[in-house]
């Protein structure tokens, strides 16, 4: 049987710092751009772990799926990315929407399910959207994004509007049979779809191995005449390359293309559980491959800024994130006397 | 006025709104060359080119979906599901995303989407293409359902539907597309949520939806002869449904029947029936409020069976005799 591999980056600090300049500038980053990658992807690693604590706390109503541990492939996706470009994400979705610019003061306060939240406290983790943004929010059904990308890539060609759509899901929506429809339909009709699916290896509890009949997803597309690429998510840059050209191929006009990118999370898949499903061993050896320590090493190694600065630039991300705390904390509860609009327009 | 058929009615709709509109366009399967399995979209097509009637493969999910999304991107898609029982294909995309959106976002997006589908039996279609889905889907918060019963409700109803911000359920009925009927020539729309009283009566109220609307009223003509003089109404939406129109009659009247083809358990006549069990007009009965509805089977192939499955002329000519003359 032919044998699909992730696409060697080539680069990184095993390769060397040479190999690491050579890829920044051939990406034409700054770097202020570089840093405030970084600064990023503390970002959401800081929120997902604050979230978690406040859950033990005892401050969150519902439930929540953290992504530590996938923050290069949302960090590396929006800087490719134009950031009002359309966009539906899946449950696990808060580092997409910090990568993407929206306000996390208003994400915390939609977590702790408040008037002032996104969504009004309506939606809670699982239904974060911006409209106006053309965020299209997040998604409780795993696949639930993906026929609505659809149908934004189609009103998207109808009027001839130069956006496109992202739709990003986990390696478990690619099992869902909507995948199989959604990528005919925007195959056919050379749709501006750009389709992520987001492996970090679990559906839940299923190991990709178990799910999947043959690996990699990404090359499924081949059967709809979707182009694909198959990479390693938790290096931030290859992330961005591949987006790049991704992005421009579908902006193009020539229809959608496909991007697997492999990933791990550190969390469990919701507060329900207890990781009975891994071993410490596996967590620990992907932590090896952190994508934020990587890059930070990476960064620093290259001289780009200093340990002292990466420590400065994780705390003030700390910061920030006990701001949105206080934020959501201090705001206010929807009335109850309400509980019954927005259900119709 | 014209004399057009229900189909026609629906067509001129679509095209009127078409024209009217940019953001409006069709999607389906084989609604453009073919026209529909029913011939409704026929010559669209040629009038708006494939930019605007756009011919999906066998996809009902992705359908749902793409509508629902393009809906949420600002355009204004009306979908055509071919027979409605193939809706439950994309029940996903329907009742977990298209009608909660709006919702789950704190009011900040809309979903103006109209999916129109044939529902009913009688076409010798059996069980997987004669359904009556609609009290199913009138169940669902965020949609909105429509069952037009007449030519000229149809016409005035789409336009209403599709500029209407919601997802709204176009339930049509087979046997209705040939019937005919009078249309205006001039522009009109029929708001959503507003009944209408299809004849006057003071013996007894009848409300029923769909081709049990045309059923009813030829049994009323009959029954008139004899003495009996049957209130017909027409809720013509299901969601949100008109009950102030249904408890006025019934306040009037003193006894309700309702009739729909749908089966018999969870229908919306149970959800009629309780309703004015509940309102001002309880006081006012003078028989048990009764339904008439279809048999809690599949609809059978069998042209006799088929027609035993649900409501015929006869069987609402019996009930309201029997609710007439006290007996039940």
């Amino acid at each position: 049987m032919e044998k699909i591999t992730r696409e060697e980056t080539g680069y990184g600090i095993i390769s060397g710092e040479e190999r690491f300049l050579s890829k920044i500038s051939q990406l034409e980053l700054t770097d202020d751009e570089l840093v405030e990658m970084y600064s990023t992807m503390c970002a959401i690693r800081r929120f997902e772990i604050e979230a978690d604590k406040l859950y033990a706390m005892g401050k969150v109503h519902g439930t929540m799926h953290l992504s530590a541990g996938q923050e290069a492939v949302a960090v590396g996706t929006w800087r490719a990315v134009r950031r009002d470009d359309y966009f539906l994400n899946n449950h696990r979705g808060h580092g997409h929407f910090i990568a993407r610019g929206s306000d996390i003061n208003l994400m915390m306060a939609e977590f702790l399910g408040k008037e002032t939240g996104y969504c009004r406290g309506r939606g809670g983790s699982m239904h974060i959207a911006d409209v106006e943004t053309n965020n299209l929010g997040a998604n409780g059904v795993v696949g639930g994004g993906i026929s609505l990308a659809v149908g934004v890539g189609l009103a998207l060609k109808l009027r001839q509007d130069e956006h496109i759509v992202v739709v990003v899901f986990g390696d478990g929506a690619a099992n869902q049979g909507i995948l199989h429809e959604s990528l005919n339909m925007s195959a056919i009709w050379k749709l501006p779809v750009l389709f992520i699916c987001e492996n970090n290896h679990y559906g839940m509890s299923m190991e990709v191995r178990r799910s999947v009949a043959r690996l990699p997803i990404a090359q499924r597309a081949d059967g709809y005449g979707i182009p694909w690429k198959y990479i390693d998510g938790n290096d931030v840059l290859a992330v961005l390359e591949t987006m790049r050209i991704a992005s421009e191929y579908v902006r193009s006009r020539q229809g959608p293309m496909f991007v697997e990118a492999e990933t791990y999370r550190y969390f469990g898949h919701s507060k329900s559980d207890r990781n009975l499903y891994r071993t410490k061993d596996e967590i620990e050896s992907w932590r090896q491959k952190d994508p934020i320590v990587r890059f930070r090493r990476e960064l620093v190694v290259a001289k780009i800024m200093t340990e002292e600065q990466a420590e400065q630039i994780d705390q003030e991300a700390q910061a920030v994130i006990d701001e949105t705390v206080r934020f959501a904390e201090a705001s206010p509860e929807p009335e109850v006397s309400s509980v019954t609009d927005y259900v119709y327009a | 006025m014209t004399e057009m058929t229900y189909a026609e009615a629906i067509r001129a709709a679509l095209r009127e709104e078409m024209q009217r509109d940019a953001r409006v366009f069709l999607l389906g399967e084989d609604i453009g060359r073919y026209g529909g399995a029913f011939g409704v979209t026929f010559g669209l097509l040629d009038e708006f080119g494939d930019q605007r009637v756009i011919e999906t493969p066998i996809s009902e999910s992705a359908i749902v979906g793409a509508a629902a999304g393009a809906a949420m991107a600002g355009m204004r898609p009306v979908a055509e599901i071919m027979f409605m029982d193939f809706i439950l294909h994309g029940m996903e995309q329907l009742v977990n995303q298209a009608a909660k959106v709006r919702f789950m976002f704190g009011g900040k997006a809309t979903v103006p989407m109209v999916i129109r589908m044939p529902g009913g039996s009688g076409t010798g279609a059996a069980a997987q293409h004669s359904q009556s889905l609609e009290s199913l889907l009138a169940h669902i918060p965020g949609i909105k359902v429509v069952n037009p019963s007449s030519p000229y409700d149809a016409k005035g109803l789409l336009l209403s539907s599709i500029r209407d911000l919601n997802p709204v359920m176009f339930v049509e009925h087979k046997l209705l597309y040939k019937t005919r009927g009078e249309v205006p020539d001039n522009e009109y729309t029929i708001p959503l949520g507003v009944a209408e009283v299809k004849r006057k009566g003071k013996d007894i109220t009848v409300v029923a939806g769909n081709i049990m609307v045309p059923r009813t009223l030829i049994v009323a003509e009959r029954l008139a002869k004899e003495g009996i003089e049957v209130e017909v109404i027409d809720p013509r939406t299901l969601r949100p449904l008109d009950l102030d129109t249904i408890v006025n009659s019934v306040r009037k009247t003193g006894r309700l029947l309702v009739v729909h083809e749908a089966p018999l358990t969870g229908g919306w006549g149970g959800e009629v029936a309780a309703s004015v069990a509940s309102s001002p007009a309880f006081a006012y009965l003078d028989a048990p409020i009764r339904r008439l509805a279809g048999k809690d089977i599949p609809i059978p192939y069998n042209r006799n069976l088929e027609r035993a499955a649900v409501p015929q002329e006869e069987d609402i000519d019996r009930e309201i005799r029997m609710m007439a003359q006290n007996k039940y």
